[in-house]
């Protein structure tokens, strides 16, 4: 496992995520009594109040809905990218459901290749994988 | 509840980068010298609030202050959101009758002690869907939101400017200020290096040792002690629905934050409206957060916050005068509880910055949190 990234914590909730990551589909939770999708997963739907969910195949296309240009002082594994960026995408399924990532011209690319200045609010973007190690397939997002 | 209690003794320490006392002493000696101002005696405590971050227990706080027996100890989370929660709690606990004298407390040393965010370099479960892809700190959190909000409204760095140089003025006038008599200009702000674009260094509060407390007591034996009495007049803590601590990016209106929320509560049970305020401490972790903050209590319409700072519109002699000391941003960060004491010294008429004829308050916990405020009068 490499130390230069900083790999997520997955418990029982998150896992499902991450094993679809690795197959390259990226699946949001959803209530198997309302239909609603909800993020970040958890036991319980807030509307129905049903336990029991399944994860539904999304687009993964969104829109830019916010972004940063962190500068140091940063974590060790983030000092030699900055200053990088990390953008928030509204999915086009639910834009309230907001995945944090990076924009790259392809898969595999270094988070702070991007000129930040050529990012926009509403931009439209497609979601791909980088495979940091075995188990944690990253999703990462493209222009469209 | 409604004044019902007051605030009769307040005290801090030095505020600075680098305090030589612990936190364990730095909060005895503040909450010594609070009941000192209140002609109390240590024994007299039986009631203790403090933030759940506290890293001294109220077991080690009575064994050094010499308490007497406590009927009353609780504790508030979420950070920065605890400060008027905490002291809503020990008015409550007076108020009800389950202790007479209260106490509550935040003794932090983030100036010469670790950061927060720097401590763990590895990514708990629930920070697992932003850490990963480099939103590593509060700055970085709330710069997300403020981007938003700039987009959505039209603000610029220049409202964040009027931010920090308003609060910046204040502190400047306040000696136990980290920042008095250190001016800041415009050129200084829009030159300063970038923390997470859009905030600069100058958006970022301080970095601070320090120590404060005040004591609560019902308003009959407040006519008993030497200082004029502060009454707590409403207060309120605020969790909107699907709220998300920091990261609030994930229901409707992540704009509409637990401001909106906690004002809902405070104004509910208050006979005092946000145009009877006479001057405000709103929590200033990052200057955005005024601007928030003045929109979510009422001070303005959804959007217009920017434009209130506009022409020294938070600045003593503005619309409202916002963070009299220097805030967060400029006296000390101690998790806002100097704010909770300014609006102390402000109701009795001794602000190094007073607002003339000052009889009613607001103080603000975090915006971006699970928060709380109260509104004092004298």
């Amino acid at each position: 496992m490499s130390q230069d990234v900083l790999l997520p914590a997955i418990g029982p909730d998150e896992a499902p995520f991450w094993e679809y990551t690795r197959k390259g589909e990226l699946r949001i939770q959803q209530c198997s009594g309302c239909e609603r999708l909800r993020f970040p997963p958890r036991p319980m739907c807030p509307d129905c109040h049903s336990t029991d969910s399944h994860w539904t195949l999304v687009s993964g296309r969104g829109t830019v809905w916010s972004y940063v240009v962190p500068h140091p002082p940063l974590l060790p594994q983030f000092m030699p990218l900055a200053p990088y960026h990390v953008i928030t995408v509204a999915l086009d399924e639910n834009p309230t459901i907001r995945l944090l990532g990076n924009l790259v011209e392809k898969a595999g690319d270094p988070i702070n290749a991007i000129d930040p200045a050529t990012i926009e609010i509403g931009m439209a973007v497609q979601v791909v994988f980088e495979a940091v190690n075995d188990e944690i397939h990253m999703p990462r997002w493209v222009r469209v | 509840m409604k004044d019902a209690t007051a605030i009769v003794g307040i005290a801090e320490s030095k505020f600075s980068k680098n305090l030589e006392a612990s936190e364990c002493q730095l909060a005895s000696e503040v909450i010594i010298a609070a009941l000192a101002e209140a002609g109390l005696k240590p024994s007299d405590v039986d009631g203790m609030a403090s933030y759940t971050m506290e890293t001294t227990s109220e077991v080690d706080i009575a064994k050094n202050m010499g308490a007497g027996d406590i009927n009353f100890f609780g504790q508030v989370g979420y950070g920065g959101g605890a400060g008027p929660g905490c002291v809503g709690l020990i008015a409550m606990a007076v108020a009800t009758g389950q202790c007479e004298v209260g106490v509550a407390w935040r003794s932090r040393k983030r100036g010469s002690g670790q950061r927060p965010w720097a401590a763990n370099d590895q990514v708990t479960v629930g920070a697992s869907w932003t850490r990963p892809w480099g939103l590593l700190r509060p700055a970085d959190e709330i710069g997300m939101l403020t981007r938003r909000y700039m987009h959505e409204y039209g603000a610029t760095r220049e409202h964040l400017c009027n931010v920090a140089m308003s609060v910046r003025k204040h502190a400047n006038n306040n000696p136990n200020a980290i920042m008095y008599e250190r001016k800041m200009t415009r050129d200084d702000y829009m030159n300063a290096r970038w923390i997470s674009e859009p905030l600069c260094l100058f958006d970022n509060c301080l970095e601070t040792d320090g120590a404060l407390a005040c004591v609560v007591v019902s308003a009959e034996r407040a006519k008993d002690c030497p200082q004029t009495p502060v009454y707590i007049h409403s207060v309120s803590q605020g969790l909107p629905p699907q709220h998300q601590t920091m990261t609030n990016y994930w229901n409707e209106d992540p704009l509409r934050g637990p401001a909106w929320c906690c004002a809902d509560g405070l104004y509910k049970t208050s006979d005092i409206k946000p145009e009877d305020i006479k001057v405000a401490q709103l929590y200033d972790a990052f200057s955005p957060l005024i601007i928030l903050s003045l929109e979510g209590y009422g001070f303005c319409e959804r959007g217009e916050g920017a434009a209130f700072t506009e022409d020294g519109g938070i600045e003593v002699g503005g619309r409202l005068p916002v963070n009299t000391s220097g805030g967060g941003l400029s006296e000390a960060y101690v998790h806002g509880f100097n704010l909770i004491n300014e609006n102390v010294r402000q109701m009795r008429g001794t602000s190094c910055n007073q607002v003339e004829g000052a009889d009613t308050c607001i103080v603000t916990a975090g915006e971006g949190v699970p928060t709380s405020a109260m509104i004092l009068r004298r």
